[in-house]
């Protein structure tokens, strides 16, 4: 039943990724060039409503459906690891055109190539486990 | 509906994809799937970093799932046309660095369609892109979900941190290493 209502979260997610265009390697080409208020508007009104959405949960106490307590645990405290690793994730972000997330709204669209980006992505993500205790966090 | 939806009607989609995982007990973040599916792949065997019950991550796997489903419903039968009204600077800068489906499609020709597999170019942008999207995220502990949406919605320090990173990274892709390769 549970993977039912993920299922039906992740369809409905990538629905909206999808004909937001956020999933669109232009629409991010046209963000980082400031030429249009579109994907601005997508994540900045999302936050929004997401921190008081967020504010509302704290301040009732509300439970999940489950009754356990919805927390979210605070990231710990660093500079180098958000900034540098931001900074490369950027950087691939704007080359690819594609988050993780939209990398799978596109292979599900038919946009074959994207899976060199998803395979790479992978690639990069075991490459960061082997090598991570020798960068700085 | 069958027209792309305008902002103010996506963002507010995404708040409530959110707030429903942080409702059935589950957090928001994307990027977490990539970790799973090397430890699935058996990467425990190299790094600790992979050595975890992937099994509690199933959700997520699902979720991406779903995602892809949702990618293909929206593509086939959601939409009339895909392209994209840019900006039109955007578009003649575009076609004047060669990408000229820009305005007229939802992606690039030369990066999704085919051809890009015969593309040395168009591949490489593909790998060290996706590269960079794997190795970073992990690095920074999330992505566009989990630090810009989740993180940011709850005034996180840290996340405020890895989206300005996201910012700087893409602006200098953008506006410095995108005129030295086209």
């Amino acid at each position: 039943m549970r993977s039912i209502i993920y299922l039906v979260i992740g369809i409905f997610f990538g629905i909206v990724l999808f004909k937001s265009e956020a999933a669109s390697w232009f629409r991010i080409y046209e963000m980082f060039r400031f030429g249009s208020f579109h994907m601005y508007g997508i994540i900045g009104s999302a936050v929004v409503l997401g921190s008081i959405s967020i504010q509302l949960i704290k301040r009732n106490n509300i439970n999940s459906f489950y009754g356990e307590s919805i927390t979210i645990s605070p990231k710990e405290r660093s500079v180098a690891r958000y900034l540098i690793g931001g900074i490369l994730f950027g950087l691939g972000w704007a080359l690819a055109g594609a988050c993780p997330g939209p990398m799978f709204v596109l292979l599900g669209a038919g946009y074959v190539p994207i899976i060199v980006a998803i395979l790479s992505a992978i690639l990069g993500t075991f490459l960061y486990g082997v090598l991570k205790e020798k960068l700085p966090h | 509906m069958y027209d792309p939806w305008p902002w103010y009607v996506s963002g507010p989609l995404m708040t409530l994809v959110m707030v429903t995982l942080l409702l059935i007990g589950k957090r928001f973040g994307m990027s977490s799937n990539l970790r799973t599916m090397c430890t699935i792949c058996g990467a425990g065997k190299v790094s600790d970093f992979f050595r975890f019950d992937w099994k509690a991550q199933r959700w997520n796997l699902i979720v991406i799932t779903g995602i892809i489903i949702g990618g293909f419903i929206a593509s086939n039968f959601l939409s009339s046309d895909t392209s994209v009204d840019l900006n039109p600077e955007v578009i003649s800068d575009l076609q004047s660095k060669g990408f000229v489906s820009a305005g007229e499609s939802y992606m690039p020709e030369q990066l999704f369609s085919n051809d890009a597999f015969t593309n040395p170019k168009s591949l490489l942008m593909l790998i060290i892109g996706g590269l960079l999207v794997g190795f970073g995220a992990r690095y920074a502990g999330g992505c566009t979900s989990g630090h810009a949406i989740s993180g940011l919605s709850d005034l996180q320090l840290p996340s405020l941190i890895a989206v300005i990173g996201f910012f700087i990274g893409g602006l200098v892709m953008i506006h410095f290493i995108f005129p030295l390769i086209f």
